[in-house]
């Protein structure tokens, strides 16, 4: 699925048309009218957000301030995403855990209710069909968010399976939450502000944790979580209410939450280490490969019991061949699919990210090495337009996390 | 060699952002009219940058190296890339004054 996904001009690179000719900015997508449209379109224009194609929608780049100064002022106060693209959705039934088990590598029967996490469904040869947030609600209600780039296939893949399921007398059915919009608030204002509207006290809600609450007068689904390495939550509030959830969120912070596009939130989980889905995680990359071994409950690194874990297990055992790391380099900004080479100029991987850090001011990339070559302070070759760049393998995160967690 | 003929040849500079990085060629290399002799990158993307001219590179912008941000802040001062000496002064005509680039880039925004 290399390139299925436009990567926010990661791995495209503009190219102005040469000599006389009119210079015209190549356009891969589709046009306006096809792009389907949160409730907050009207919202981000009016706050000057600048829209681009993204998955099939519509959706804000950046707004007035440029994406440096909306990653810095998200670390330092906070900022508001409209993650509505992304796709929320309800497995509910008394299987429902035994049925979202064979799909996922997370340990889901341990989760205690109104706990979630970070998971990987996985396709027959152990690789990455998409990351997701899973959460208990009850025993018998799961809710997850997965991937607006992947929404299609992440369906297809489930209904399949949920037939099968069922077909055998299991009891597990879904609910698509397209009546639901996701709002996403990070930072550290994030829970003093979202605290002026609502009445549970947000201050023993934990990060991974998920509730269902009344806030700004409407029944939202809410989880500690981001994506951006910060303290902050996501919202699912529903559709009729989104716009004035956001209009609420950002007039309690008096100003200083500043609605936040996709721009800042890509340099946000990258100095963060966090996984794109399309770039660091593909078909073809294992969970044990992208370093999400914790990731896999233990119960389940015995038994098994889900697609691909033949192959997992035994990287498990074996170790992977390759390793996702962080680097940081000198010269240009390395991009998807820069080469790697060791110092003495051998092929030894591949960047699948990377950018300037606006927190750090320098370059900040990750990407896949062969295993050995996979040690923090490891020096490195990073190849950009035909040069090598120095780079040093570096442990992530790269910027602190500041996840809210019991002390 | 002012300021207002390099950027004619990539009018995508408020399109771009924020740059982070600048990519030049050494002095006295050569570069030839309508061809790469560098890239500007920004944070979501890198753009080659052309040649408007041929000639000789006599002097390039060390300070962009430490502040490339130069050149979203000063494009016609001190932003400026590189310093040509042209070895075809007939090349000089075709490139656009002032207004004619103005109007240039208002009719690609309104396009897109």
């Amino acid at each position: 699925m290399r390139g299925g996904l436009w990567q926010l001009g990661q791995s495209i690179t503009r190219r102005l048309a040469k000599g006389d000719k009119k210079a015209v900015a190549r356009r891969c997508f589709a046009t306006e009218s096809e792009l389907k449209k949160t409730v907050l379109y009207d919202f981000h224009v009016a706050h000057g957000g600048k829209m681009v194609p993204f998955a099939g929608w519509s959706m804000p780049i950046q707004y007035k301030d440029s994406i440096m100064d909306s990653t810095l002022n998200c670390r330092q106060n906070g900022s508001l995403f409209d993650v509505s693209h992304m796709c929320g959705l309800s497995l509910k039934g008394k299987d429902a855990v035994a049925f979202l088990e064979k799909l996922v590598i997370a340990d889901v029967a341990a989760l205690a209710p109104g706990t979630g996490s970070l998971t990987v469904f996985t396709n027959e040869k152990g690789g990455a069909i998409d990351d997701s947030v899973i959460t208990k609600v009850t025993d018998d209600h799961i809710y997850l968010v997965v991937n607006a780039g992947c929404r299609d296939k992440d369906l297809a893949h489930i209904e399949e399976h949920m037939k099968a399921f069922k077909a055998k007398g299991g009891d597990v059915s879904w609910h698509i939450h397209d009546e639901r919009s996701l709002i996403a608030l990070q930072g550290p204002l994030a829970a003093p502000v979202l605290q002026h509207l609502t009445k549970d006290d947000l201050s023993k809600f934990y990060f991974g944790e998920f509730r269902v609450l009344d806030i700004n007068g409407s029944e939202c689904f809410l989880t500690r979580t981001g994506y951006t390495g910060e303290d902050g939550f996501e919202i699912s509030v529903p559709s009729e209410h989104g716009v004035e959830l956001a209009k609420a969120l950002l007039e309690k912070s008096e100003g200083k939450i500043r609605l936040t596009g996709l721009g800042a939130r890509d340099s946000l989980r990258l100095e963060a280490g966090l996984c794109l889905y399309g770039n660091d995680l593909e078909q073809h990359i294992t969970p044990i490969e992208a370093g999400l071994t914790w990731a896999i409950g233990k119960r389940r690194r015995a038994e098994g019991g889900f697609l691909g874990a033949d192959v997992i297990l035994k990287q498990l055992a074996d170790g992977p061949s390759i390793r996702r790391v962080g680097f940081i380099s000198s010269g240009p900004p390395p991009r998807s699919h820069s080469e790697i080479q060791d110092e003495g100029g051998n092929n030894i991987g591949e960047v699948t990210s990377g950018g300037f850090s606006p927190c750090l001011k320098k370059n900040i990339a990750m990407g896949y090495v062969k295993s050995g070559l996979h040690k923090a302070g490891t020096k490195v070759k990073i190849i950009i337009r035909g040069k090598a760049n120095e780079g040093v393998v570096t442990k992530m995160p790269f910027v602190p996390t500041k996840y809210y967690k019991p002390s | 060699m002012n300021g207002l003929s390099m950027k004619a040849q990539w009018p995508q500079l408020d399109h771009l952002g924020e740059v982070v990085f600048v990519e030049l060629p050494e002095p006295g290399g050569s570069v030839t009219k309508g061809n790469g002799f560098g890239a500007v990158e920004s944070v979501k993307a890198t753009s080659d940058v052309n040649s408007p001219i041929s000639g000789e590179i006599v002097e390039v912008n060390d300070k962009l190296t430490g502040k490339p941000g130069l050149i979203n802040s000063s494009p016609y001062e001190d932003g400026w890339m590189i310093k040509i000496k042209p070895s075809d002064p007939s090349e000089l005509e075709s490139l656009l004054g002032a207004k004619e680039y103005t109007k240039f880039c208002e009719e690609e925004d309104a396009a897109h």
